[in-house]
């Protein structure tokens, strides 16, 4: 990726805004304004546009950014919106690793993910620029504004530096402008490392003709816990921004939007997760901090007691579940949310909820791993350690957000399995989703959502705590409370009337029935729609946070007359009835996911050391047919050119 | 549904409870003489002698030979993981602070693999009461040492003598901020055992008490010479801790007067060596408990969920309404 930057090109690009400090008096600023205002500046419609604004940390790139998508929302603006984190909280000034901002993608139509590489990048220095140089995320011929400070720095090695990039840039045929941000913001403010966001922000919404009042209205929205002058000192920033841009910039974008007919709410996913939590009904979250979790908890300890319900920061993941288990136990369903380390603390856990069979929610929200991984990362590497994680066999449901919204609905519908079947549902999510910002229906709440109160009346007599339905593997459950009930519960080996169980037959019983309910649970799904044709040369199989990239895809791919669909799977754990005869419409079958598999290029690999990608392993194993698997886990996004480069070399291969 | 409900009016109106209606129907597998066995009994004679129904009962444990506890009560029992008492115990209280929650577990349980959640359950304060079977070894394991084992402890795992001194649990207890009830009772003395849980149980808040229990099996003899000589047993006396019985005091001449409240007489008490104190050594009712400052002030009714819904919608949504356009580009 890198390659690019250094490639030698014959056409130099560069356009430097000409604001050169020593000739910034007040007559060619005029003239500079006029130039470009009254060579009426062609404006260029566009079908979409990836736009990213990256600072050091601190520098507010990332509230830039989330500020101009969701005016291109309001507008009615397909959008997307990716951060982009550093790992640290304070990195340190001016470093690639220390890179923070956000990426969004705005389209006329709707957006699905955060899509492959950025048309426009503003940069505050030139070493976050260099950050997404080098993650190859920026296009060819992209558009680069970059703050201009750099160059007469009082450091020799930052000037040398910057002049550095600025060659490297313009002769790699990047389309470069030379921004006098940091001289333009000291007009207003003494220190524009506040505030500079506000002045791109402006510039921003000049480039992509977005209605200046629209933006101050964004600002005030932001600012609204700022006193007055802070909401003013930005809002002249912002129209400083949009002035200058106008004056000075050829750069003039606009991109149809069309207004939504039903009310749209714009949010990322883990507050998505966290209004399902509200929604579904259930009481008690009990959590331990985890990053890219914990915005999720954060933003339900900030609502979750205006409805009577309580965020318990337990002392670590392995009590945040068993904390979890037994508010479940003696009343509704409680929800765990955490992230791949503590999944992995809180299997002895699950494994108690499923043996006790006390519905539980455990939330996922994946990030790279094993360890510590990549913690702000994203990955899909905990599919297996959902289903198969912890020890014995317990089977549990498993199922997959695939969208912001289905972060929503997948709580509500996780909460009622959960209840329905006294089993553990484990919803996954990813830093994908986490933190991604789309728009979509507002939900009209239905009390249907939610959980009954509790039972508390008697028990019948002869009724026992695990009377297992033949068929089903159902039982009902008695709560604290109830007389008549009494029991003991036991994460031993039971009987039907949680006696331990000293005789084999039990042991045997009792996993029969926890497993069939499963089995009850799958008969009651339908087979996932297959996104393209029902038949044809490629099916691309996903599951959750991939599936906009996918879909994506598969559109590219069938305009290039290419015969490719996608399936992508709610549900991981029980799989629905049909897949197998849908899978089996297609000459080729391929997962796509984020994690990893061994490539056969490999020497050492073949097919029977192969480490296939996770649904592709389970799929292989559960309906016997040759799916192959792609995957990356470099923790970004999957983009959907990278998925179409990847199907294309599937369906040319013999 | 109909039939018990009936009976259980009747239930209300005309029975007592008594001793048999807290025993569950699987007699206690603990070994002949196993310290466990008193433990049962005095919480037993406790319910009964509060009246408490039991199917408003909890009894948490987790995996140990003392966790088989709750097994053998017929009240709602939770035998879960070994080490996990606490926190399953915690949860449960935090929507049900109807329900009296006990807790019984292990030296094991608590102070090695439950540790953490030990402190912090100190720390939460919830009301519940905490029983610490401690025989000073791991039993069900078929022993190994534990950290309360005394330095010197043969056993399968140190097999030439156990290196480290023993964790104390009443010190550690006594050292974490919102302990707000801790007491000590060996099962060799059921009257006392039993009134120091009875003050437990009355403690509005977490009451820590810690037995010491006598494991035939694999520690026998281990508290012989206490058991033999009253005179090493220090009886901690206070109108706000326990009275004795005169029997009981004319046996136990080595008392103390101590009031609860004194933390500081109360971590010196709990240090000493060689004698053995039993009572309550520290008291305090004003600690708030986590599940009254988690209290929600609202039920979470479905409207008010609906209404909570909406003012979170309202904050991020674009209205079709909304008279918003992109600028007039021409
Ligand atoms: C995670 C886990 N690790 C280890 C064990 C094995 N185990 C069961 S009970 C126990 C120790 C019990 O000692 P203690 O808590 O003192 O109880 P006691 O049997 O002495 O009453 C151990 C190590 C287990 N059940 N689970
Ligand atoms: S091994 Fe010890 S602790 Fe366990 S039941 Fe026997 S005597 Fe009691
Ligand atoms: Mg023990």
């Amino acid at each position: 990726m890198t390659t690019d930057l250094y490639q030698e090109t014959d056409k130099t690009r560069t356009r430097r805004a000409r604001s050169d400090p020593s000739a910034s008096d007040s007559a060619t600023a005029a003239s500079r304004t006029s130039r470009a205002n009254s060579a009426a500046k062609p404006v260029v419609t566009l079908k979409e546009h990836i736009v990213e604004i990256v600072s050091d940390s601190g520098e507010g790139a990332q509230r830039c950014g989330q500020s101009f998508g969701a005016i291109a929302a309001r507008i009615g603006n397909g959008i997307w919106t990716v951060e982009i984190i550093p790992a640290e909280i304070q990195p340190p000034a001016r470093s690639i690793a220390g890179t923070s901002g956000n990426r969004v993608r705005l389209a006329s139509h709707r957006v699905t993910n955060g899509g492959d590489e950025a048309d426009l990048v503003v940069a505050f220095n030139e070493q976050v620029l260099l950050n997404r140089l080098r993650a190859g995320e920026i296009k060819h011929n992209g558009i680069i504004l970059l703050e201009n400070k750099w160059q007469n720095d009082g450091n020799a090695a930052i000037a040398a530096s910057y002049a550095q990039v600025r060659e490297q840039v313009s002769s790699a045929g990047y389309r470069l402008y030379e921004i006098p941000m940091e001289e333009e913001c000291l007009k207003y403010v003494p220190d524009p490392r506040r505030g500079k966001n506000m002045f791109a922000l402006g510039m921003l919404c000049c480039i992509y003709s977005f209605d200046l009042d629209l933006a101050r209205e964004q600002v005030r929205f932001v600012f609204r816990k700022k006193d007055e002058k802070v909401i003013d000192l930005n809002l002249e920033l912002l129209a400083a921004g949009h002035a200058w841009a106008g004056a000075n910039l050829d750069l003039k974008f606009a991109i149809p939007a069309e207004r939504p007919r039903e009310p749209q709410v714009v949010m990322n996913g883990n507050t998505a997760l966290a209004l399902g939590v509200v929604a579904s009904g259930m009481e008690v979250c009990s959590m331990y901090p985890i990053t890219p979790a914990t915005s999720a908890s954060h933003y339900l300890s900030d609502i979750f007691e205006k409805v009577g319900c309580v965020v318990h920061q337990a002392e670590d993941e392995i009590a945040a579940c068993t904390f979890a288990v037994g508010a479940s136990y003696a009343g509704k369903c409680a929800v765990t949310i955490t992230s791949g380390p503590g999944l992995s603390l809180k299997q002895e856990g699950i494994g108690l909820a499923v043996m006790g069979e006390i519905p539980l929610v455990v939330v996922d929200v994946q990030r790279g791993g094993p360890s510590t991984g990549q913690p702000t990362k994203a990955e899909q590497g905990d599919l297996l350690a959902a289903c198969f994680g912890g020890h014995g066999d317990a089977p549990k449901v498993v199922i997959a957000a695939s969208s912001i919204e289905d972060c929503f609905y997948s709580i509500i519908m996780a909460r009622k399995i959960a209840e329905n079947f006294n089993m553990v549902v484990v919803v996954l999510s990813d830093a994908s989703l986490a933190t991604a910002q789309q728009p979509f229906p507002r939900p009209r709440f239905n009390e249907d959502w939610l959980a009954p109160p509790i039972n508390q009346s008697p028990v019948p007599d002869g009724a026992r705590p695990y009377d297992w339905d033949p068929r089903t593997g159902l039982s009902s459950r008695f709560i604290p409370g109830q007389p008549n009930g009494m029991h003991c519960l036991t994460g031993l080996a039971h009987d039907r009337d949680s006696h331990v169980a000293y005789d084999p037959d039990v042991n045997q019983e009792g996993i029969r029935h926890r497993s069939l309910k499963l089995a009850a649970l799958q008969k009651t799904l339908k087979a996932p729609t297959l996104y393209g044709d029902d038949e044809g040369d490629l099916l691309l199989v996903g599951w959750g946070s991939t599936r906009g990239a996918i879909e994506e895809a598969v559109d590219t791919l069938r305009a290039e007359g290419l015969r490719a669909s996608s399936m992508n799977l709610k549900f991981l754990q029980p799989m629905a009835t049909g897949i197998k005869e849908l899978l089996e419409r297609f000459d080729k079958v391929m997962t796509i996911e984020s994690n990893w598999c061994d490539s056969l290029d490999d020497e050492l690999i073949a097919e029977d050391n192969r480490r296939y990608s996770s649904l592709a392993l389970l799929l292989r194993a559960r309906h016997l047919i040759d799916v192959d698997c792609w995957g990356d886990a470099r923790g970004q996004p999957l983009k959907p050119g990278d998925i179409v480069r990847a199907a294309r070399r599937k369906l040319e291969q013999r | 549904m109909t039939v018990p409900l009936t009976q259980c009016l009747l239930r209300l109106i005309d029975e007592n409870y008594t001793l048999t209606d807290y025993q569950s129907d699987i007699a206690p597998r603990w070994c002949t003489g196993c310290g466990d066995n008193g433990i049962l009994t005095a919480v037993q004679r406790l319910c009964r002698d509060e009246q408490l129904p039991p199917e408003k009962t909890v009894v948490v444990s987790g995996i140990g030979c003392s966790s088989r506890f709750p097994h053998y009560m017929n009240a709602y029992g939770f035998h879960g993981l070994h080490g996990r008492a606490l926190p399953v115990a915690e949860g449960i209280k935090l929507r049900r602070p109807d329900l009296h929650v006990f807790v019984a577990t292990g030296d094991g349980d608590c102070c090695s693999i439950g540790a953490a959640h030990w402190i912090h359950a100190i720390r939460y304060n919830m009301d519940m009461t905490v029983l610490l079977h401690d025989n000073e070894v791991y039993g069900l394991t078929k022993m190994q040492a534990s950290p309360t084992s005394p330095r010197g402890l043969k056993s399968n795992t140190t097999p030439r003598g156990a290196l480290l001194d023993p964790l104390n649990p009443l010190t550690v207890t006594l050292g974490v901020p919102n302990v707000s009830f801790v007491a000590q009772a060996v099962d060799w003395i059921p009257d006392v055992l039993f009134n120091i849980i009875s003050q437990a149980y009355h403690h509005k808040g977490l009451s820590f008490v810690r037995v010491l229990q006598r494991c035939p099996e694999f520690m026998d003899h281990r508290f012989d010479p206490w058991v033999q000589d009253p005179s090493k047993m220090r009886l901690l006396v206070h109108a706000d801790g326990i009275q004795l019985k005169p029997d009981i005091s004319r046996i136990y001449r080595n008392q103390e007067t101590h009031d609860p409240s004194d933390l500081h007489r109360a971590r010196e008490v709990a240090s000493l060596t060689g004698e053995i104190p039993v009572g309550v050594l520290y008291r305090n009712s004003a600690v708030p408990c986590y599940e009254d400052l988690r209290e929600g002030e609202r039920p979470n009714t479905p409207g008010l969920i609906r209404t909570v819904l909406n003012e979170e919608f309202d904050k991020v949504t674009i209205w079709p309404e909304d008279d918003v356009t992109t600028e007039a580009v021409e």
